[in-house]
């Protein structure tokens, strides 16, 4: 025993000699110091790699399989749902992968606001968490073409159509993306390129940088107090405790709970009722015909209601860019000293509270057909959602924020 | 300007001499990657333009054909039609076609070539979805002064029997008629206009 602890030892000298393996391992998880408030929301990060790493997984698995020409796209995903050992499994693990990827994200970056998580000095650390967001919605929106239904066909058409509304080159520029007059099998080949190889290529690097980011400036927590002002002898913030092992066990017992309920969905409802599956998409993409009523993925619905919101072509494209964009813009439209929600006054409250019913309501707005008291509510919560934002520096700044204390209560 | 040897103007120089010629060759290296992503010529020769024969084409009914892909739709109207599609001047956005959505051929009241078979792009000018053809006769819930149109799905944009959108739609334009040409008095060909009467 003794001889072959020492051997594994000479090995791991003979590595760190050639390679900063225990360095890598102390800096960022064994003495990695992390606050020791972390609440149920600060699960959200470490899901998040959880189910990426499916997704890679499942989708590299899907990709033996799948077919990416219009001619076999859709008999494709219909061969691995039936005569593939397993392959509905795969299937249903990846779609609805899709979208707990994206209720975990969005949770994430809603934590980033509750506790003011983008605020200084972690702006590049939320930054780089939206372009990550970003290069996410791309793999969304490439890979709901992929089973070539009639959804995955016309929700593109609108999408490349947006480009279109861009004055002088927009048509042309629509073009190019599709490489054809309309959306077919060109375009579905170089989206499959996009979504199974360049876009996850760019989403790992994001997130490697992202956590390079965030352990160089270290994490924020529910009290929003910054631990590494009050540290040690020995340079250790008083606050925190090492990420490994207290965090990571932690994590797993959130990998364990999320799984379970990850298992129920994939087991009992892989369609969500309509939501992750559409009904529309397995009928085959037909360029000729239109289904009555076509939506995006369910966590692109607020965004689609606020096109659909705005009576101007241009207007409304651009409008729905910049509601997904204007997160970016956060770190300075906030004005208040305070980080957390738990010391902020009561206009953040309110604004969040407002800003938090209205994303929620457009998203619901967006999957129901356009009649014109649902535009009529799209319009007002679409004022309420960019209202948040656009008057965020007056009432942070004039807010009757609390006393933040020096030390983790 | 010499410090230890060093000649900082000429490395200044090298430095911007190498960096405008690298990037100049990134720009050009860029050129094939963004280029390939272009229509291929397989994509434009399927772009190639097709021939109908509308001869057994009945009032009130539409042949679907596609082009570059898209659908075209060629419908015969008959008098009715055309005499009420003067009546919907005042409710249509664009009623004299200004705005170029049409050859110039085409730029007339019925926009057509021969008033009686009307030509365009079945594509929504909002987001490119294909409307739906709702006349008058069958049933609908488009109101009672429905004189016949389109009616596009998606985003709710209403077009006349002559492809001119509703004011305050959606969509921004007309629909689109395309290049076309009669070689006889019941064969067209679309995508291609040379030679045709301007």
């Amino acid at each position: 025993m003794n001889s072959v602890t020492k051997l594994l030892g000479g090995l791991l000298d003979w590595i760190d000699a050639r390679y900063p393996l225990t360095k890598t391992w102390n800096y960022h998880l064994a003495r990695y110091y992390a606050p020791k408030n972390f609440n149920t929301w600060y699960y959200t990060g470490s899901l998040a790699l959880l189910i990426m790493a499916i997704m890679l997984l499942t989708g590299i698995w899907l990709s033996m399989v799948y077919i990416p020409t219009a001619a076999e796209a859709f008999a494709s995903v219909e061969f691995i749902m039936r005569d593939v050992e397993w392959g509905w499994l795969l299937r249903y693990i990846h779609a609805v992968g899709g979208s707990a990827f994206f209720i975990i994200i969005y949770l994430h970056m809603y934590r980033g606001m509750l506790y003011g998580s983008y605020k200084k000095p972690r702006e590049l650390v939320w930054i780089v968490g939206m372009l990550t967001y970003f290069t996410m919605m791309g793999i969304g929106i490439t890979g709901y073409m992929l089973p070539w239904g009639q959804m995955s066909y016309w929700a593109l058409q609108v999408v490349i159509s947006m480009f279109g509304a861009i004055p002088v080159f927009g048509e042309d520029l629509a073009l190019w993306l599709r490489g054809d007059y309309v959306v077919s099998g060109v375009t579905l080949t170089r989206f499959y390129a996009l979504h199974a190889c360049a876009l996850p290529l760019l989403l790992l690097g994001l997130v490697f940088v992202h956590l390079i980011a965030l352990h160089e400036v270290g994490s924020n927590n529910p009290d929003g107090i910054e631990i590494k002002a009050n540290k040690d002898a020995n340079g250790i913030p008083l606050d925190g405790i090492p990420f490994h092992p207290y965090y990571s066990v932690k994590d797993l017992v959130g990998f364990v709970v999320f799984l379970i309920i990850f298992s129920a969905v994939i087991f009992f409802a892989p369609d969500m009722y309509g939501y992750f599956l559409e009904g529309i998409n397995f009928a085959p993409a037909n360029p000729l015909s239109t289904p009555e009523h076509i939506v995006p993925n369910w966590y692109f619905t607020a965004y689609y209601a606020i096109l659909r919101a705005i009576p101007d072509k241009f207007i409304g494209v651009c409008a729905m860019g910049l509601a997904s964009v204007i997160f970016i813009f956060l770190p300075w439209l906030d004005r208040s000293p305070v980080k957390s929600i738990r010391y902020r006054g009561w206009k953040y409250r309110t604004a969040l509270i407002a800003f938090t019913i209205s994303f929620v309501s457009l998203s619901w707005l967006g999957t129901q057909l356009a009649t014109p008291v649902f535009v009529w509510m799209a319009r007002f919560f679409t004022l309420i959602y960019f209202g948040f934002f656009f008057l965020m520096p007056f009432y942070t700044s004039t807010d009757n924020d609390k006393p933040v204390p020096d030390r983790i209560p | 300007m010499n410090n230890n040897g060093i000649d900082r103007n000429r490395r200044r120089f090298l430095t911007a001499a190498a960096t405008v010629v690298g990037g100049a060759g990134a720009v050009v290296a860029a050129v094939p990657f963004v280029a390939a992503l272009n229509p291929s010529a397989k994509t434009k020769a399927f772009g190639a333009p097709v021939e109908v024969d509308v001869s057994d084409l009945q009032p009130g009914q539409r042949k679907v054909v596609q082009w570059r892909g898209k659908p075209i739709w060629i419908l015969r109207r008959d008098k009715k039609v055309l005499e009420d599609l003067a009546a919907m001047d005042s409710i249509v956005s664009d009623p004299k076609s200004e705005e170029e959505q049409q050859p110039l051929y085409a730029r007339n009241e019925y926009r057509s070539v021969k008033s009686e078979y009307l030509v365009v792009i079945a594509v929504c000018t909002h987001l490119g979805c294909v409307p739906a053809y709702v006349t008058a006769d069958e049933p609908h819930n488009l109101g009672s002064d429905w004189k016949g149109g389109f009616f596009c799905p998606c985003h709710g944009s209403f077009f006349d029997l002559a492809g001119r959108v509703f004011k305050r739609n959606p969509a921004p334009s007309n629909l689109i008629v395309p290049p076309h040409q009669y070689l006889s008095d019941t064969r067209i060909l679309i995508g291609d206009d040379t030679g045709a009467v301007s």
